[in-house]
């Protein structure tokens, strides 16, 4: 982090009493905002901070037993000091993650709130159309979420007609072959590089889905 | 969208006399569709020729690269973002190697950086090339396609003489870059620059005072200030509204500061100005380009003090045992970056290409979002495609200069 | 002999003006260099399609260059891209609005076999759900490649029992996978 960043960071935390520094920032002033507050603080930052573009938005899922689990990440950028401000907000339930929406503060965050809904699960409160954006409507997962595997899980193929004509279906991808990773661990058998899910492939169907 | 969008009718929809409101007409455009180039769905309201509302459907081409990425070592994913903007794939390897050294807090030497710029710059012109080609195509003018994709050529066959391939060239590692210049290298680029320049000036003299073309670009889907703050615009549709924002001078990266070019700025907003941008911005990354081929400087072209991120010379690997240990941990575990969180964004031919990264201290990332600036500049559809005639969207669509690619992911 | 017979015998006012072949060999060789090919252009590899039909590459050299976007027109689909599973459907459905006779090439490794994308979105090749006759390596294909397929195609259209499908419906082409 730049001497910049970091006496923005000093000065908007000694404005905004509410927020608190977020940890592990390797660039930018990054904040934890209570979810209450998060729409105070995106207006203050727009109006008198100069934060008036909205350049990212995104979830995570910080894993399956984490908790709080969910928390959704804006990144907000100011056209005069050329910096940037990230806003983190953990949602408070690990079941339904629910976060308020940025979309009266910020047009842009429309689509991007749209994403993080489809992908990660994030339900964002007030958002004015919150349909999933990539995946079609009736897919039932969260793709990024950490206890959905890379390959997918069976689901009904979206198009009826489609099926009809040709059998297909949406099923996981095969896996043997890569992407290798290695995982942590003591042992060489435990760190050894694999694929993440390697239990079907082509010949082998996965027995079952989930 | 429940929501309806106020609108006012286009300078040329609005002279159409007697505007006799009839029966709405439900369009849908895509997603197969020679104008949208790609897999863009439009769902258009229309009102005879005027479009009333349009809802743009995206994701046809969403592959999971965010979750490929946490599934992979980082060096292994460089290949991914070749595929995200594929009309200029070295600035997306670029912007994600920049991420991650920035997480890393890794320099990279003078030389790589250098070499980084000027790929980075030769793929926006092929980019910008092709961008302006397929506007042409789409307003009607084909001949400006065949002269720009000539060019673009050049620049293939320059980058197939350096990386290897011709369209995904995958250049960058993180801390470094793969290959020096061949011997001769750089002049052949300069060659090619001059080359460049005039088939410019040639799709220029097609192009910027043709009545048709004029006709068809000229107060089509005004991006004002206001609208282009508001959806977070980045790169050439940002600066036609009148903002003069370009990341490679507020927040110079690789280098950037070190060269004299100059950004430049519409001051109308309207399909016109983004063609005259980006022309513009072709002979300004030719100049950067020519002052890197000047003072292109010497060293290694990776971080060799990286051991824990960089393979080491594969001559080494052969002949040391520590290098050979290294190899190996870096090959199976990947490259070791502390943990923390980065985002970056770099100056792309689309826009700010943006990359999110969170670490846990692994060869693979925790989590890594990719910002798409085509994603961001087609969010605005709704607001600037109403009001306009339908034979307008293959205008507007083209001088947005999307890649469904970058969009769905 | 009769005023008939002359017609067919040797005539010195035609020699060179006339071919003798067989029907079947004539048909093949009219059919396999007039395919009109429509690229569904969905990712990176559409590109590389641009860069063979443009003039460093030109594709009009070898008698498939007549690109049309509207499936009505097109005899050849030419895949080129990621095929997701929410495009199958549209990719699909053009395939069924082409009319007989209509071939298919899967360009690039992500319309052969799903390529490097191995994820919860991606069909894992489109032979799942159109008959491929052509599958072109590559990732994206290069136009070379592209062209060596687009010859593959005609040499296959040219050992087809031509007179015999003229005359009856074509068989519908199995599915690879099913």
């Amino acid at each position: 982090m730049t001497e910049k960043d970091l006496a923005l960071q000093n000065e908007l935390l000694e404005k905004y009493p509410y927020v608190s520094v977020r940890p592990g920032s390797a660039d930018h002033a990054s904040f934890d905002v209570p979810a209450d507050k998060v729409v105070e603080f995106a207006l203050a930052l727009r109006d008198k901070e100069g934060f008036s573009s909205i350049n990212d938005v995104t979830g995570c899922d910080w894993g399956v037993d984490a908790s709080p689990r969910f928390s959704a990440i804006w990144h907000v950028y100011s056209h005069e000091c050329h910096q940037y401000v990230r806003i983190n907000v953990y949602a408070a339930d690990n079941e339904k993650p629910a976060v308020p929406s940025l979309c009266s503060v910020w047009a842009g965050c429309n689509w991007h709130e749209r994403e993080a809904y489809d992908l990660v699960g994030i339900t964002f409160t007030n958002h004015p159309d919150m349909r999933r954006i990539l995946m079609w409507d009736e897919y039932p997962y969260h793709p990024l979420r950490k206890d959905f595997p890379l390959a997918g899980i069976e689901v009904p193929h979206p198009d009826p007609d489609t099926v009809a004509q040709t059998g297909v279906r949406v099923l996981p991808a095969p896996m043997n072959g890569g992407p290798f990773v290695s995982c942590r661990g003591n042992t060489m058998r435990e760190t050894e590089p694999r694929a993440l899910d390697q239990e079907w492939s082509e010949g082998n169907r996965k027995p079952s889905a989930e | 969208m429940s929501k309806t969008i106020d609108f006012e009718y286009s300078e040329a929809a609005a002279r159409e006399e007697d505007l006799v409101p009839c029966e709405k007409m439900h369009l849908t455009m895509g997603p197969s569709h020679p104008a949208t180039h790609g897999v863009l769905r439009l769902q258009l309201e229309v009102d005879g020729e005027i479009v009333t509302k349009c809802t743009p459907v995206v994701g046809y081409l969403h592959r999971g690269d965010d979750k490929l990425a946490e599934n992979m070592t980082y060096n292994q994913f460089v290949p991914f973002t070749d595929r995200l903007d594929y009309l200029a794939p070295i600035c997306n390897n670029v912007a994600y190697a920049l991420t991650v050294e920035k997480l890393a807090g890794l320099e990279v030497p003078a030389r790589c950086a250098a070499l980084r710029v000027l790929t980075c710059e030769l793929s926006r012109i092929s980019s910008h090339l092709l961008g302006l080609g397929v506007y042409a195509m789409d307003t009607g003018a084909l001949t400006v396609f065949l002269t720009t994709y000539t060019e673009r050529e050049r620049i293939y066959t320059l980058f197939e003489e350096l990386t290897g391939q011709r369209l995904t060239n995958s250049y960058t590692r993180i801390g470094g870059v793969t290959r020096d210049v061949p011997e001769g290298w750089l002049e052949k680029v300069e060659k090619a620059c001059d080359c460049i320049l005039k088939g410019v000036d040639e799709m220029e003299g097609l192009l910027s005072r043709n009545k048709i073309f004029l006709d068809r670009t000229k107060d089509i889907a005004v991006i004002t200030k206001e609208m282009a703050l508001q959806y977070g615009l980045t790169g050439v549709n940002l600066r036609c509204a009148g903002i003069g924002s370009d990341i490679r001078k507020d927040r110079p990266y690789s280098g950037y500061e070190q060269y004299d070019f100059d950004v430049p700025v519409g001051t109308v907003g309207d399909c016109y100005d983004r063609y005259l941008l980006k022309t513009e911005e072709i002979r300004q990354s030719v100049r950067i380009v020519r002052q890197v081929c000047k003072t292109l400087p010497d060293g290694p072209i990776f971080a060799e003090d990286a051991k824990k991120i960089c393979l080491p010379p594969k001559q080494r690997v052969l002949t040391g045992m520590e290098e050979l240990i290294q190899n190996f941990m870096l090959t199976t575990h990947g490259p070791q970056i502390p943990a923390g969180e980065a985002y970056f964004e770099a100056e792309n031919p689309k826009g700010a290409l943006g990359f999110f990264i969170h670490s846990k201290g692994e060869g693979h990332p925790y989590r890594l979002h990719v910002r798409g600036p085509s994603f961001v500049s087609l969010s605005t559809l709704p607001v600037i495609v109403p009001g306009n005639f339908v034979t307008d969207i293959p205008a507007i669509l083209g001088s947005l200069d999307f890649v469904q690619g970058e969009c769905d992911r | 002999m009769s005023a008939a017979n002359t017609e067919v015998a040797y005539n010195s006012k035609i020699e060179g003006g006339v071919v003798v072949t067989k029907l079947d060999a004539a048909i093949d060789w009219i059919r396999s260099h007039s395919v009109w090919p429509m690229p569904m252009g969905l990712a990176c590899c559409a590109i590389e399609f641009m860069s063979a039909s443009c003039s460093r590459f030109d594709i009009s050299r070898f008698g498939m260059e007549v690109t049309r976007f509207s499936p009505r027109q097109a005899d050849c689909m030419i895949v080129a891209g990621t095929v997701t599973y929410k495009m199958s459907q549209a990719v699909r459905r053009i395939y069924d609005q082409m009319a007989e006779p209509k071939w298919v090439i899967a360009m690039g490794a992500c319309a052969s076999s799903g390529g490097m994308y191995r994820s919860y979105s991606t069909l894992q090749g489109v032979d799942r759900i159109l008959p491929v006759d052509v599958y072109i390596s590559g990732c994206p294909t290069r136009p070379e490649a592209l062209f060596d397929g687009l010859m593959a195609l005609q040499k296959m259209i040219a050992k087809e029992p031509g007179l015999k499908l003229l005359k009856r419906d074509r068989p519908v082409k199995p599915l690879y996978f099913g």
